[in-house]
This record gives structure tokens, sequence and C-alpha cells, in this order.
């Protein structure tokens, strides 16, 4: 066992850190909060299909780097701190299945179960996770099932202004999708979810980041609020969130089990929600105002914990998983003759 | 990155399972909970079953009479051990998670032979005389005294919390050396023999009912300065390398162990119908992703300090532990909070096993370093955060 990463995942880590604020940074960001309605910036998302974003596990003869899920982890974890908008996940799990996603020259999203979908309006293609098989919704039929909403929201309603979502009350029929046979939806819903997990872990690391950050230059009552205590101690909560869902979601992309992934999930979506608020009260009155980034990183994290595994979907998938789980052994006797006697010392000094 | 064992490891494993499953049915039951001598007895039973088998002191270095092992074969131990139901280290704790590797790094030759063989063997038992009465979290503030007088030290003073002092043979003891030095400056790091005239050990109750730990008055006690480790007046940085241990791997078994329990709560849970409580399953569902990812965090550590081990860099658990402690403790108290929920009205029976250990895991966030203590390490270590403390 060797946990760490290795020498060719730093080095991919640190590349994609630089070619993503390269691509989209500060500035493109807050264009893209400003911009009105539907925006999707088309060259972007060509750019990030030519850096592999998309195609980073497809074999090398089909375009791809031929590498695996936990390489994609560490792009998927630099797109969520730089806030890289658009469907990365679902159009990085069409790549081979639908044409043109590897490239990035086609535009999916995806959606598990009715509810929400991001970018439904400038999606090329719509993949559903909702069966053993996934089925696609092509662009033609996509105009249609946007029509035939009467009770979708407005786009721009979305809480998230770099996000545009549509409600699907319910999912189109199988009649009108092709379906996907040569993949398995359980699996592109864990690696969804992996994937997802990552981008909240990377949002959560540079939340803690500006958070430190403003606490070693903001000066109160004389001195750097970040010698204060109170301050502190929110702020070693943020590294401790972070390391834990670190580890987690590292963890998920090695093994993809089912509880690994859940964990994951579950630990990454509090590290991004709960460091986003912490990073905003750390900022004080600046961190409410629309020209922080703070509230960005909030929403997105939001947003991304409604997706695919939710925290409740986890949680009742993990208890679940304590009964399956054949390594516990079944419950002792629960009164112990000899009194008290804890399986562990109080006390250790 | 790969959560794999290599082919050795899987080796070692594989050998180490089939011991625990010939060894563990041979040994006697646990003895009665304030039965002090029987549980040094039965503590030190399994040490020395471990030491014949080949398995203490795994990770200690060849020349400290260890196997030589690297971090990584211990972690494997300590999963085995705890997943096949091996006693806890118990009366063997600071022996060998704390005073025995303070001895390895800085002990000399002579130190190291004198004491590290019979901890290794299980026939002698330490404790760690630290805090103090007026020094908890404040540790540099202690005063007890250390006067040089010849060969020897005349310590006076007062130690607390010093758990297993009545079955003790040694004490890992810190005390004052210069008091005329900064206040971290005139510490030293001594071994004192429990039985020297002049120790007083007076037994503490816990609000568990149980008498682990106690208070111990040192009047006059005579200790030759060779059972000095390290320089006089280093004990400071001395006791930092036992700390950073403690706070490193020392709880990388009771993980596993919390998974365990987290499998019988939720098997109990359904027994005694609390499972139909969405509530309840969605608690105990968060518990076993906490649990989860602690192991990957422990995990992530071992790693780190392996590679440290491999690359001959100093063995000593970094910061990181402080970040792995702190969500510990809470997760540990928050695992026999659902348990008392799983247990309903029962859970206010103090005979159940489950309240026992819960009124235990509230000491998980007050030894070893305080959670707030903890913070302020990561804050000021990790974080790089401006010091927040009074100078």
């Amino acid at each position: 066992m060797d946990f760490r990463l290795t020498e060719d995942q730093r080095l991919l880590r640190s590349e994609t850190r630089r070619l993503f604020t390269a691509l989209f940074p500060r500035e493109r960001l807050r264009q893209s909060v400003e911009a009105v309605g539907e925006d999707f910036d088309r060259a972007l998302w060509r750019k990030l299909g030519d850096a592999g974003l998309f195609s980073l596990r497809l074999p090398e003869r089909d375009g791809g780097a031929a590498l695996a899920l936990p390489e994609a982890v560490l792009l998927f974890e630099e797109a969520g701190r730089a806030l890289l908008p658009g469907p990365l996940t679902a159009t990085h799990l069409a790549a081979g299945l639908v044409p043109g996603a590897a490239e990035g020259t086609c535009v999916v999203t995806a959606v598990d179960r009715p509810g929400p979908a991001e970018h439904l309006a400038t999606a090329d293609a719509l993949l559903l996770l909702d069966g053993p098989r996934p089925r696609l919704l092509p662009a033609a039929q996509l105009s249609g099932l946007l029509g035939a909403l009467p009770d979708s929201t407005d786009s721009t309603d979305s809480i998230d202004p770099t996000t545009p979502l549509h409600l699907l009350p319910r999912l189109p029929p199988p009649d009108t999708t092709r379906p996907i046979p040569e993949a398995a939806a359980s699996r592109l819903l864990l690696e969804a979810t992996v994937l997802t997990a990552a981008q909240q872990l990377g949002s959560a690391g540079r939340t803690l980041e500006m958070a430190v950050d403003h606490a070693k230059v903001r000066t109160q009552f004389g001195r750097p609020i970040g010698a204060f205590q109170a301050v502190q101690h929110l702020c070693a909560q943020m590294l401790v969130r972070t390391e834990l869902a670190r580890a987690a979601v590292y963890a998920a992309s090695l093994t993809a089990l089912p509880p690994d992934v859940a964990a994951a999930k579950l630990l990454a979506d509090e590290a991004a929600v709960r460091n986003a608020r912490d990073c905003l009260q750390v900022h004080g009155g600046l961190g409410f105002t629309w020209e922080a980034d703070v509230h960005l990183h909030l929403k997105r994290a939001w947003l991304r914990a409604a997706q695919w595994q939710t925290a409740a979907r986890a949680e009742t998938a993990l208890a679940e998983e304590l009964l399956a789980d054949r390594r516990s052994v079944p419950p002792q006797t629960i009164v112990n003759p000899l009194g008290r006697n804890p399986e562990r010392p109080a006390n250790r000094q | 990155m790969n959560l794999d064992d290599t082919p050795e490891e899987a080796d070692f494993r594989h050998r180490l399972r089939s011991w625990l499953h010939r060894t563990l049915p041979t040994l006697p039951p646990a003895p009665a909970a304030d039965d002090w001598p029987a549980r040094r007895a039965h503590d030190c039973a399994w040490q020395r079953a471990l030491y014949e088998a080949g398995y203490a002191g795994l990770h200690w270095p060849c020349e400290a009479g260890g196997q030589g092992a690297g971090p990584l074969r211990h972690l494997i131990l300590l999963e085995e051990a705890e997943q096949a139901g091996a006693p806890y280290v118990g009366a063997g704790f600071v022996g060998l998670l704390h005073a025995g590797p303070t001895i390895a790094a800085e002990g000399t030759a002579a130190q190291r032979a004198r004491w590290l063989p019979p901890i290794l063997r299980g026939e002698e038992v330490w404790c760690q005389g630290f805090s103090e009465p007026e020094a908890g979290s404040d540790l540099a503030a202690l005063r007890t005294r250390a006067v040089r007088d010849g060969d020897s030290y005349l310590v006076t003073g007062s130690k607390i919390w010093t758990s297993h002092a009545q079955i003790a043979d040694w004490c890992e003891l810190l005390v004052r050396t210069d008091p005329s030095a900064p206040r971290h400056r005139g510490l030293s790091w001594l071994a004192m023999p429990m039985n020297a005239p002049g120790v007083t050990v007076r037994p503490l109750r816990t609000l568990a009912g149980s008498t682990e730990f106690a208070e111990v008055f040192l009047d006059e006690v005579r200790i030759p300065v060779s059972c000095r480790v390290g320089a006089e007046n280093d004990g400071w940085r001395v006791s930092m390398v036992t700390l950073s241990f403690e706070r490193g791997t020392a709880f990388a078994g009771e993980v596993v162990a919390c998974r365990r329990t987290l499998g019988r709560l939720a098997r109990a849970a359904q027994a005694n119908g609390a499972w139909e409580d969405a509530v309840l399953r969605r608690r105990l569902g968060r518990l076993h992703a906490e649990f989860t990812a602690l192991w990957r965090l422990v995990q992530a550590n071992v790693s780190e300090a392996e590679h440290s081990w491999r690359s001959g860099e100093s063995a000593v658990p970094g910061v990181g532990g402080s970040v792995f402690k702190l969500r510990y403790s809470h997760a540990r108290q928050e695992l026999y909070e659902a348990a008392a929920e799983v247990l309903g009205p029962l859970a206010l029976d103090a005979r159940r096993n489950w309240t026992a250990d819960r009124l235990s895991a509230l000491a998980y966030t007050i030894a070893a370093g305080t959670s707030q203590i903890q913070q302020n390490i990561i804050a000021e270590r990790i974080l790089g955060l401006p010091s927040g403390r009074w100078r």
C-alpha cells in the first residue's frame, strides 16, 4: 500500500492547476457571473476537451490518455477549485459513448432522477442514468422536451449564477431515447458521484485558502484576526474537513466501492458547503457581497450537494451497508456480568 | 496511489491472521475492570505472546530490540489484531507507545538495553508523569523540581492524570531542572522507578467509576542522573517526540474497533426495533462514513510515515496527527451517543458495555491534548496563522 500521490499524479495536478488558471482566470469567472441568461462558452468547452478533461480515461487509440479514475479525480478537484462552469461530470462520462463529448465539441448534461438538470438549454444531449442501462436523449428531442415542460422554472432562477437549471418533473419515456447498451448505469453513477465529490473537495480547499489568506491580513483590535482563537478554530476545522474528505475521495477513486463512494460524497459535500460558509464568516461583511467569490463557491457547493447521492441518500445507503457488512460480528451479549468494563480504558495520559 | 497490499504485505497479513486465529482462543478471559494486578498480568501475557511470536516492537529499530519493519507493517498488525478481537495494549500503552519510542529515539545504547527489552517482553509497565494540577494544556508551566545532588536528582512535586500508576514499574517524568531558564528550556525527561522512596500514589476515580488514573506525589525522590534521557534541560524537545507519537498512530487500531462496534450497533438496532427510525438510521449511516474516512486518513498518514522511514528521515509522525486526533475523538463520542439512542432507556443502566464506553469516550477530547489545543496547533503550525497565545 502506498496511499500517496505518485510523482506523475503530483505533476498532473500542478499542470492542471496552471492550465485551468490560464483558461479560466478570475476575470473570466466574473464575466460568466454577469452574463445574462444562457451564455455557454463553447470555445472554453473545446479547450477543456483539448486539455483531455473529458477523454482522459479513454484508450489511446480513441484519443484518450488511458488514465484511470484517480487521475480524473485530480483533474476534477482542480476544476472545483477553479469553479469551471458547465456539465463537466456528465460530458466526461459521455466521452466514448456520445460522439463529440471526448473532444468537447458536444455538451452533454445528465440526470439520474426527476429534478433540476444543469445547462439543459445549451446541452447537445441529455444522458439518463435512471435504469440499468444508460440512455440518451439527443438534441432534437431535447428542445421538444424543454417546450413540453409547462412547470419548468426559468433558467435564470438558478441559485448559482453560473449554472442555469431547468426542473424536469419527469424523465422522458424510453421510446424517445436511445439506449446505450455498452455501459452500466450503476458504474456511471458511482463515477459521477466520485467526480462530483472531487469538485467539492477542490472547492473546500480553495475556500480554506481564501479564509486563511484573509485572516492573515485583515487587522482588527490591532492584530490580524487570524491571531484570535475564535477565528483560528474556524480555520482549523476547515482544514480537518478538507483532509478527511480528501482521504475519502481519493480512496473512493481507487476502490469505486459503494460505501467508499457514499462516504466520499457525504464528507466532500459537507466540506464544500461548511467551508464556504466559514470562509464567508471569516470575511465578515465582505463575505456577504456579490463582488466576493465566496458565494459562488457556496452556491455551487449547494448545487453539487443536491446532485447524485444527496446526504439523505448517502446516509441511508451507508446504514444499509452496515447490516450487509459480513465483517461485523453478530451482536454480543450486551450486559457485562463483571460490571463496568469498557472496551477501552477511560483515560490515558 | 494504491491501497493494495504488496505480495510481502499480503504474506505478512496472512501469516499474522493465522497466528491470531490459533492464539486468541487460548487466551484467558479478561479480568474484572478494577482488579488491577490481574489486568496487568493479562495485558503483559498478551504482550509476551506477541513477543514470542515475533510481533513485538515490529516497527522499532533493530538496535532498540525491535524488528526494524516500517510503520505500514505495524498498521497491518494493529488492523488484523483488532479485527480478530485481540486484547488491547492496555497496561502496556505508555511503555509501547510513549516511553519506549522516546527512549528508542533519544536514549543512549545503555538506556535502550536497560529499558526496551522488558517493555517488549511484557515484563515492565510504564506510566506517564507529565501533567500537573497547575500544568495541563500549558504543560510548560510544570513546577515539579529536580535538584542535582551528586549523581542523582532529588525530585519534589506532584503529577496528575497518571494512568496505571498503581501497577507501573517506571514513570516517564517531565521535571524542571533549571527554574531560571525560559519555561520550555529548563525541563528534563527522567525515568523514575515507581518503588523509589518518596513516591506516593493516590488513585483518582473517573466519572466512569473506574480507578484508571492517579495522582502521584513526589517527596525528595532520589533518581540517578543516568536515568535522564536526552540532555539536561532538553526535556521539552524530548517529550514532544513522545507527544507526536501519541497523536500519530496511537488510535489506528481503535478506528477498526469503532467500525466493528458500529456494525454491532446496527444489528442491535435491528433486533430491538430502533432501526425503524429513519433519523437513527441516517445517524448510523453518517457515522459509517465518518469512520470509513478516518480509516482512510490513517492509511494516508501511515503511507507518509512509511515514506519518511524508507527515505531515512525521522519516523516521528508529523503535526498531521492533530487533524486525525481532533476528528476521531469527536467521532468516538458521537458513536456512543448513537449507541445510547439505540439502547433507549437501557442506556441509563451503568452495567451496559456501551454505557461505560459512552462515559469513557468523554476523556478523548481532553486527553493527549484537548480539542482546543489541537485546533491551536493546526491553525498555527499547519495553516501558518499568527500566534494567538499570550506571551
